[in-house]
């Protein structure tokens, strides 16, 4: 690992008795009382129905929202005192659909952060050739083609290939593989969980699907409209005894072959 | 030979006999076409931008803009002749009225093309640690750039017509022939202006097509 990683705070992450509102007509509570502490070199899954305010934690962490009440403190730093553009260049993103630049190719994609860093060409270059090869796509085959000429899942591995570009610490996922084909799905979340474990970045991952979660947890954040509800390692979180917890574990209880 | 044939036969000596002049007034017409499309993307496509970043100033602007639209043509060449400094009789006060008909489409096709981007596309962009005028001019502005185009199509097209009546407060142009030709009932005159103003229109569609097909990102 490299210095600059070396020297980053045990604490990445910390959640202080943070809420979100939305201040519409009626104030909608979105998500409140959360602390979470997301020590360096984690991957914390954010599990939980629709609705229950994973994508709003994302959205927290990286300042494209900010708390009502309380502070997310990224790097000792709480988000509302960086510079938004600073703070984000430093956390991958990935989301459902890619959002890669239609406009752009896979290659220029790649070398968005880089680009917007100011790396010089050779550098950026070498970096979208070694990532391509990372998330297993040829550089050959792929650096040229329109997202628009890819599959979903390639989309989605020059999604993470973009998001990890200019080596940020902190990597956000918001259901990476949710719109994908269940064998691509499978594929990928192996892949991935592999890639996680070598690169040593924090990760947060956001998903509703409980196999996904216990496959690349290294502990799991269920949440429950808008409050944390059990945070547990993979192994934990199946022995615990609360209601929703039940909820996504009989979601699991299919055994093979029954019928559905 | 029959009344339609020696109508046909007559309009084409027309044409042959006056193609200097009908050159010229084509050229005329290309000019004042071209010189108010210019000003129209020079106002149109600025403002489409800027109100993409404030809502109130929207509503405004793309209602200004609907109100030219719905004034009939030569009513609104009518208008402008006794107002100070644009008005007047000749081609400038003509070039303000193109203007204000050539606004609407662009303008709005602008905020449309604009708007209309993939929210995943900008989420990505915003997250990625993009200034807005960043996302505004590198992702926002290529992607819109079809649907601006498709703007100054139409606009262009209806200005190719409409600028025919700017020869009713003497601006010149095609529509010369067309107002002697109804002054004087002569089909070989009105189609001397027509037929010109026609194949321009045609030619900017085709030409402005082809751009936009280019230009389109999928």
């Amino acid at each position: 690992m490299n210095a600059k990683t070396a020297s980053l705070p045990e604490t990445l992450i910390e959640f202080r008795d943070v809420a979100f509102h939305i201040n519409d007509i009626l104030a909608r509570v979105i998500v409140s009382g959360i602390s979470l502490t997301i020590p360096h070199g984690e991957t914390f899954v954010l599990l939980g129905r629709s609705g229950s305010g994973k994508t709003t934690l994302l959205r927290l962490i990286n300042g494209m929202l900010l708390p009502t009440k309380g502070e997310v403190r990224v790097q000792d730093r709480p988000t509302a005192e960086w510079d938004p553009i600073r703070l984000r260049r430093g956390i991958g993103y990935v989301i459902q659909e890619a959002g890669l630049f239609p406009h752009f190719t896979v290659a220029e994609n790649v070398a968005l952060v880089p680009t917007l860093e100011n790396w010089d060409a050779p550098r950026t270059a070498a970096r979208v050739q070694e990532l391509l090869h990372l998330v297993g796509l040829d550089p050959r085959e792929f650096a040229h083609r329109r997202p628009r000429e890819l599959s979903g899942g390639q989309r989605q591995r020059v999604g993470v290939a973009r998001a990890l570009a200019a080596d940020p610490p902190i990597l956000l996922m918001d259901e990476p593989f949710g719109a994908l084909d269940p064998v691509t799905r499978a594929e990928l979340q192996r892949e991935f969980s592999t890639l996680a474990r070598r690169l040593g970045k924090t990760i947060v991952f956001v998903t509703h699907d409980l196999r996904e979660a216990m496959l690349l947890a290294s502990r799991i954040v269920l949440l429950q409209a808008g409050n944390v509800v059990a945070t547990a390692t993979p192994q934990e979180f199946l022995r615990l005894d609360h209601p929703e917890v039940r909820a996504f574990t009989s979601s699991l209880s299919v055994p093979p072959g029954a019928p559905a | 030979m029959s009344p339609p044939m020696s109508q046909l036969s007559s309009t084409w000596t027309f044409f042959a006999d006056h193609r200097a002049e009908i050159l010229g007034a084509t050229l005329d017409h290309l000019v004042l076409v071209l010189v108010a499309m210019i000003i129209a993307i020079l106002i149109g496509v600025p403002l489409g931008m800027f109100i993409v970043q404030r809502p109130a100033l929207r509503t405004i602007a793309l209602g200004v803009a609907s109100i030219f639209q719905t004034i009939p043509s030569l009513a609104l060449f009518g208008f402008l002749i006794p107002i100070p400094f644009i008005g007047g009789i000749g081609k400038r006060t003509a070039i303000v009225a193109l203007v204000l008909y050539a606004l609407l489409p662009i303008l709005r096709n602008t905020y449309v093309g604009l708007t209309g981007i993939d929210p995943a596309v900008l989420e990505s962009a915003e997250a990625m640690g993009m200034a807005r005028s960043q996302i505004l001019f590198r992702v926002r502005l290529p992607l819109a750039l079809a649907v601006i185009l498709a703007g100054i199509r139409t606009a262009t097209i209806i200005t190719i017509g409409v600028a025919t009546i700017a020869a009713a407060i003497g601006a010149g142009g095609l529509g010369g022939f067309i107002f002697r030709g109804v002054a004087l009932v002569s089909n070989a005159l009105i189609l001397a202006g027509a037929i010109p103003a026609a194949l321009l229109a045609i030619l900017a569609d085709v030409l402005l097509g082809l751009l936009e097909r280019r230009l389109k990102v999928t």
